[in-house]
């Protein structure tokens, strides 16, 4: 099932996306009022958050031009070294463009 | 154990965050420009920065926005890089089970990572009031508009955003999420099963599946490997 991409189309999207997630803000303290969340429930849960990203990552890196797949390796080490998720992404930005000026 | 609302606790909150807002514009501005970038108007990035409020999974949508938006595919992706929302909420739960029902689901509603950890260490500390989680979302939500609103414009003035890299901000950013935490083989064996899930998805399943695949993978993996002895927080 999908959408067009008409401005209705893509404000029915934007409002299914706040709804999941008001319902992701609320659900924890919905659920807790009637049964605990367990520590395999907690497992599932705090894998499946790193996991979506890794999915979405994936095809970027196999399909990407190489501009794209530096900045990746760019921000991947800039993140090990440093740790600030701001300074990484500058990284990228910065070694996609510096490949693109070379290759143009 | 008691909890309550007001606003001298809100506006403290809300000062309290303050000196994160820069870097919450940053990001904001970040999510502009990439949004701009993938075709989104300006009104329809504000909207979503507005009532989403939720960084990874806007950044996610944008992957999926296409001339058809996969329905489906947005739902799940969304639900699993936000579902850490219910395991933050949760651990509030004793807490804010004292508020009347109507600012109990009000004040969920500007739950987000920064002021949720702030506000859970109130909690900890035996603080009664629930000010830090509400003023402090209010200070996340109008920094993360702000920099919406600067990328929107900035974004809007570039006519080759590649020339520039700025169409690698998405995956950068969220590649800068992942990597962020704690990296060892919990995490780690999950992400190599979400992978191998996600290009097993791209190959053979249909299309924008591959995110929904990859994400039930690495939950499933997670969930078979054996507990560790610590219990972690919520990853960014």
């Amino acid at each position: 099932m999908s959408l067009p991409l008409t401005p209705l189309g893509a404000f029915l999207a934007i409002l299914s996306m706040a709804l999941v997630t008001y319902l992701t803000r609320s659900g924890g303290v919905l659920v807790m009022s009637r049964i605990p969340i367990g520590p395999r429930v907690e497992r599932f849960i705090n894998a499946m958050a790193g996991s979506v990203l890794v999915a979405v990552i994936t095809p970027m890196a196999l399909y990407g031009d190489w501009g794209a797949r530096l900045a990746l390796v760019a921000t991947f080490g800039v993140m090990l070294t440093s740790r600030k998720p701001l300074l990484g992404i500058a990284a990228g930005i910065a070694t996609a463009a510096g490949w693109r000026l070379i290759q143009s | 154990m008691s909890a309550r609302l007001d606003w001298p606790g809100t506006l403290k909150g809300l000062k309290r965050m303050a000196p994160l807002s820069p870097f919450v514009i940053a990001f904001g501005l970040a999510f502009g420009v990439a949004a701009i970038q993938r075709g989104l108007s300006g009104l329809e990035t504000l909207l979503m920065s507005g009532l989403v409020f939720a960084g990874a999974s806007q950044f996610a949508a944008l992957e999926l926005w296409g001339p058809q938006i996969p329905l489906v595919a947005l739902i799940a992706s969304t639900f699993a890089i936000n579902a850490r929302h219910l395991l933050m909420g949760a651990a509030l739960y004793p807490w804010l089970s004292h508020l009347p029902r109507r600012q109990r689901y009000a004040s969920l509603g500007l739950m987000s990572d920064s002021n949720w950890a702030m506000a859970a260490a109130d909690y900890r500390r035996g603080e009664t009031n629930v000010g830090m989680l509400v003023g402090g979302g209010i200070a996340l939500w109008l920094a993360w508009m702000l920099g919406t609103l600067l990328g929107v414009v900035f974004g809007s003035g570039i006519s080759e955003p590649e020339r520039f890299g700025l169409d690698v901000i998405m995956g950068c950013f969220l590649l800068s999420m992942l990597v962020g935490g704690k990296l060892d083989l919990g995490v780690l064996v999950p992400w190599v099963a979400a992978a191998l899930a996600a290009l097993a998805a791209l190959a053979w399943l249909p299309e924008n599946s591959h995110v929904i695949v990859g994400a039930l993978a690495g939950g499933i993996a997670g969930l078979l490997m054996p507990p560790r002895s610590k219990p972690k927080e919520a990853s960014p």
